[in-house]
């Protein structure tokens, strides 16, 4: 048993992975499997969440720009595959049809460009930032409110940049995906099968990031980041990797939601978008290996289902959640099971977690 | 049905058109430092109540929005039940500040105060919190808002080098002025004001030496969010009053209070009208938008100079 | 805590596995672009219209910000449920409604489309307020071969065989209220709008048109739609001294936008201010400072016609009802009788039908702004372009009224000062 143990969570994942891959295409109706593809997007975006603050304590508060980068990125591409080559895109055509594309659109047209931009730009724009804030020593409420603001102003950027951008009506109404022809059945569960593998991929990373010296180094900074600096290590690199990380999931995110929804908006990427992507991670259990893709997807099937049947009920229960699982199971629903000592799957990380729970944030404000 | 006319009111105006209507020449610079200044105000009104509970306490309070809305609903009740606005509008200032004040209570009461040694969980909480005001306010008051009557004796502009300055500018200035001198005061002269330094610098210090801390924490976060709510009653004589008033002050406000340093008054002070005085000049030389999203990020930028903000207590623990 | 150090580059095996998968799922599917000129015909509608009842579904923002507006067009369409089930529904089907929320959020509002096609599927949806929600809406509702019925003013320059507008278009509110500024001898004009959209769309057309009536623009201004601070902007307003301000604010931005121009000095005598998102229900939410100033709709509740008074009588009655009626809820009350019209004109409720009978013509609507007429071709509607002027009753006093009612023109094909590059690029688009 104890040697089984450490590979518990990697036949955890092997386990979800068949569910999402194989059982849920077979079982799904279109419209299902059209909304698992949406929670995945959000649980890629919460493992994302799941390393930077539940492992590393760093709250972000603005993966919304994250997944916009993404997002924007696999939108402009595939605005220009619907637009055609030579074309415009339709809504720039108003403010001046004889205006070219504008610049930093153009390399957008390339397949590989596209791809490759969707991991590329968030490592850039998160390399920046986390350099600039972690150097500083830049953490906790201020680096949350910080990066929250920024969420919102690349939002108000964005919504204000119509002829650029599309505006606050987004980009949307797009034909195909690489060439795929979107308005397809068998293309759609393509695209949900390439998110639900993209998750089960960053799930492997944050284990495997979870079980290297790194992971430890991460989780000492979190819990004593004045003793890691002591012992020769610099915190802000140690956070800036997993910041990076955080950041290249949620782009990835961002860019399978776009095929898969259909339309990408400023609003989903500004502030309350960026809070709700919390909300799963919070109820999951923000340090565990599934809980905040299961929390985020939770949080989306809570969202479709309910939201339906009572609309402001939802938003009740939706407040209640946060307020609750604050309070009383600051580890999220994941730490029930440690707790109870009962589900042996759980990673050796989460299982350290609950101790550690109160003690990285003690002295965050109180200076 | 009438058909294509002249409406006789308009032709009033129109025939007198633009010559005969010169107006005194006002220096460009004069409109947005004026309109920014009164921008600041209500900002620090806003921020105003975060440097107690965020600055002194430690709570992220994200239902701080909220809690102006309050305020500006409790105006618009207020108004209800004495129609005359002249009169109103003084008795919603105290009213605002007992009925916010009485909700952030609760709120300590109810769930904050189980979470000090948590600030990022407060953040969580409170988020939950917000969101539920706003649907309980959405459901309870017509949903495109509610009108509050701006008193008679705020009608109208004061001359300032040449720029009529609307008399509603002047009063959020000097609303503001009181507040941040009564709050100073009574930080600083009362022994009330002295428990909370001394629970502040040091809790466990304050509490050996017969300080109630809990106590002092529960009026601490009264004062703060009472005065969200005269925040709020200044909101409503400005915008909208409405259930999502409260989301476009909360980030701005944390900013404010970011950059000013933490639980820093003075900070907190310079920072409102700093960002205020930007985001009108922003606005008047760009766009509304392109202002917001200068202001943010050159506060980022600013906070990677001097990440404690503008003023920092000197203390000698480690981080 | 333990120590384990042994464990490095072992189970990275996995992920290679992953990307075979990955790159299996690829091989196997479906087509591609350019395989066939039309993807997929539209799937099988699943209409049930065996029952007594038909289904139809209702999208409306419950929760959110949008819901500030989006509430009393989701109350007046079950109204119009109520009422068209008590006369006996459509082609003897009652009306069985499905509410969904839109939750002020565009993603929601694909995904509930869909769930209301796919998995209920209603014969029509009824509902939508901003343009984003419609451009969400938009794509779902063609690949699903359904209907949406959409009860707001517009920006135009938009159509699709599985939409049906019963809002104004441009030439039915912006270019009325400029006809109506220009026959006031306006010479100059000050644009002040949200930054999105369609107050960007409105203001590019306003500046064509202006260059044609003479009308100088002296200003244009926009603001973020849930900002509140208009100060400087108006500070801009008193400078440039306009003989009138064109307003395109949406929603509660415009109370800010009022008191700071009420608080500058500026008066309905001094700079009036015609609005196009400014009605019955907002108006009271602004207090004395906006009385006297303007707004161009279709519908009033002041409007004089044989079907208005029973109209807000009945509206006054209903239990969900704000008290006042305006334009967006009549249009959308409007929207569901279209639909009925449309069913009993093509006997059917198949989309292909109903859209066979829309363009066979002569489909009209007994509403409460009067008769209008549905183009098949656009499927827009006709409406009456009418100015009011805000009264202390927070009702419209009407000062101008269109002579007869005007026909849709999304594509403004018949104003020569619409740049025909643009038109036909924009067209063409649409496909």
């Amino acid at each position: 048993m104890t040697k089984l143990k450490p590979w518990l969570p990697l036949i955890g994942i092997g386990v979800f992975a068949v569910l999402l891959l194989v059982v849920a295409p077979a079982v799904l109706s279109m419209h299902w499997i059209n909304n698992l593809g949406k929670y995945c997007c959000w649980a890629i975006v919460a493992v994302g969440i799941g390393l930077a603050w539940g492992r590393g304590g760093m709250l972000v508060l603005g993966q919304g720009v994250f997944f916009g980068l993404g997002a924007y990125t696999m939108a402009m591409h595939l605005t220009l595959e619907t637009a055609g080559p030579g074309s415009l895109p339709v809504f720039m055509i108003l403010y001046d049809p004889s205006a070219p594309l504008p610049a930093f659109w153009e390399p957008f047209r390339s397949d590989a460009f596209t791809l490759v931009a969707i991991v590329l730009l968030p490592v850039i724009v998160a390399s920046i930032l986390g350099y600039a804030l972690f150097k500083r020593r830049v953490k906790g409420a201020y680096f949350a409110i910080l990066t929250q603001a920024l969420a919102v102003a690349l939002a108000v950027l964005i919504s204000s940049t119509i002829r650029e951008t599309g505006g606050d009506t987004g980009l949307s109404d797009f034909k195909y995906f690489f060439g795929f022809v979107l308005d397809d059945d068998a293309n759609k569960i393509m695209v949900f099968m390439i998110a639900a593998a993209l998750l089960i991929v960053c799930l492997l990373v944050v284990w495997q990031l979870g079980r290297s010296r790194f992971g430890e180094l991460l989780i000492a900074t979190r819990d004593a980041e004045e003793r890691v600096r002591f012992l020769g290590y610099d915190p802000a690199n140690i956070k800036l990797v997993a910041f990076v990380v955080a950041a290249v999931m949620a782009s990835i995110a961002g860019a399978m939601f776009v095929p898969i929804v259909g339309i990408i908006t400023p609003a989903e990427i500004g502030a309350s978008a960026s809070i709700l992507m919390i909300a799963g991670v919070a109820l999951g259990g923000r340090a565990s290996l599934f809980g905040p893709a299961l929390g985020a997807m939770a949080i989306g099937w809570g969202q479709s289902s309910l939201g339906s049947s009572w609309p402001s009920g939802w938003i009740y229960i939706l407040g209640l959640v946060f307020i609750l699982v604050t309070l009383f199971l600051p580890m999220g629903l994941s730490s029930l099971s440690g707790r109870a000592k009962s589900l042996v799957w759980r990673s050796r990380t989460a299982a350290t977690a609950p101790a550690a729970a109160s003690a990285p944030v003690l002295e965050e404000v109180k200076k | 049905m009438p058909t294509r006319v002249r409406d006789p009111t308009l032709q009033n105006r129109l025939q007198n058109s633009a010559p005969n209507r010169e107006r005194p020449h006002v220096d460009a610079l004069i409109p947005p430092l004026l309109n920014g200044t009164a921008l600041g105000a209500l900002l620090l009104l806003a921020a105003l109540g975060l440097t107690l509970t965020f600055g002194q306490m430690g709570v992220i309070n994200m239902a701080h929005g909220e809690f102006i809305m309050a305020g500006a609903f409790i105006a618009y009740l207020t108004q209800l039940v004495v129609t005359s606005s002249n009169i109103s509008i003084v008795l919603a200032l105290p009213l605002a500040f007992l009925g916010a004040g009485l909700l952030g209570l609760l709120l300590e009461v109810g769930i904050i105060q189980w979470m000090y040694r948590r600030p990022l969980d407060t953040l969580l909480v409170t988020v939950g919190v917000s969101l539920i005001l706003q649907q309980i306010a959405l459901q309870i008051f017509p949903a495109q808002g509610v009108p509050v009557e701006s008193p008679g004796w705020l009608d109208g502009q004061a001359d300032i080098l040449g720029y009529a300055w609307p008399l509603r500018q002047v009063f959020t200035i000097v609303l503001a002025a009181l507040c941040l001198a009564a709050l100073a005061a009574w930080l600083k002269y009362t022994s009330f004001g002295r428990r909370i330094r001394a629970t502040v610098q040091n809790r466990d210090l304050a509490e050996t030496s017969g300080i109630p801390t809990r106590t002092v924490d529960r009026i601490t976060f009264f004062v703060g969010s009472g005065l969200a709510g005269v925040a709020g009653v200044a909101a409503s004589l400005i915008g909208g009053t409405n259930s999502q008033m409260g989301t476009q002050y909360i980030i701005p406000a944390f900013l404010v209070v970011v950059a000013g340093g933490v639980g820093q008054i003075k900070g907190t002070v310079i920072a409102a009208w700093a960002v205020g005085i930007a985001l009108s000049f922003f606005a008047d030389w760009t766009t509304g938008s392109m202002a917001q999203v200068l202001a943010f990020v050159l506060v980022v930028i600013f906070l990677q100079f001097r990440p404690q903000g503008l003023f920092t207590v000197r203390t000698r623990g480690l981080t | 805590m333990k120590t384990t150090r042994t464990r490095r580059a072992r189970s990275l095996l996995a992920v290679p596995a992953l990307a075979a998968a990955v790159t299996l799922v690829l091989a196997g599917c479906g087509s591609r672009a350019g395989d066939s000129a039309e993807p997929t015909a539209a799937a099988e509608s699943c209409i049930d219209t065996s029952g007594d009842t038909i289904k139809l579904g209702f999208l409306n923002s419950l929760t959110g910000g949008m819901a500030i507006s989006e509430q009393t067009v989701s109350n007046v369409l079950h109204m119009a449920a109520d009422e068209i089930n008590a006369d006996g529904g459509i082609l003897g089907k009652q009306i069985e409604y499905v509410q969904e929320d839109g939750a002020t959020d565009w993603p929601t509002f694909a995904e509930k489309t869909e769930k209301l096609l796919t998995q209920d599927c209603v014969a029509a949806i009824f509902g939508g307020w901003t343009s984003s929600s419609r451009k969400a809406v938009k794509p779902v509702v063609e690949e699903n071969n359904g209907l949406f019925f959409y009860p707001v003013q517009y920006e135009g320059l938009e159509s699709s065989p599985n939409i049906y507008y019963t809002g104004a278009t441009t030439n039915q509110q912006i270019i009325p209220a400029m006809d109506y500024l220009a026959a006031q001898g306006v010479k100059t004009l000050f644009l002040a709008g949200s930054d999105y959209v369609f107050p960007r769309t409105a203001n590019a057309i306003i500046k064509l048109y202006a260059a044609e009536l003479g009308i100088e623009i002296v200003g244009e201004e926009y603001v973020p739609l849930d900002k509140d601070d208009w100060t400087t902007q108006v500070s801009k307003i008193v400078a440039a001294d306009p003989d009138f301000v064109f307003n395109t604010i949406n929603g509660s931005s415009n109370v800010g936008f009022i008191k700071a121009y009420y608080d500058a000095g500026l008066t309905p005598e001094t700079t009036p201010i015609i609005s196009v998102s400014i009605a019955e229900e907002e108006a009271p939410a602004m207090g004395h400072e906006v009385t006297g100033n303007y707004a161009s709709w279709n519908y009033f509740q002041s409007l004089q016609t044989p079907n208005n008074p029973g109209f807000i009588e009945r509206w006054k009655a209903y239990p969900d009802s704000s008290g006042v009626t305006s334009d967006p809820m009549e249009a959308a009350y409007i929207s569901l009788y279209l639909y009925k019209a449309l069913a009993e004109a093509a006997g059917s409720f198949d989309v292909d039908e109903i859209n066979a009978a829309a363009a066979e013509g002569g489909i009209t609507v007994d509403a409460p702004e009067g008769v209008v007429t549905l183009d098949g071709e656009n499927h827009h509607i006709s409406k009456p372009g009418n100015i009011g002027r805000i009264n202390a009753d927070n009702q419209f006093d009407i000062v101008w009224s269109s002579e007869g009612f005007i026909d849709p023109d999304p594509y403004l094909e018949g104003y020569d000062w619409f740049p025909a590059d643009v038109r036909d690029a924009l067209v063409a688009a649409a496909g």
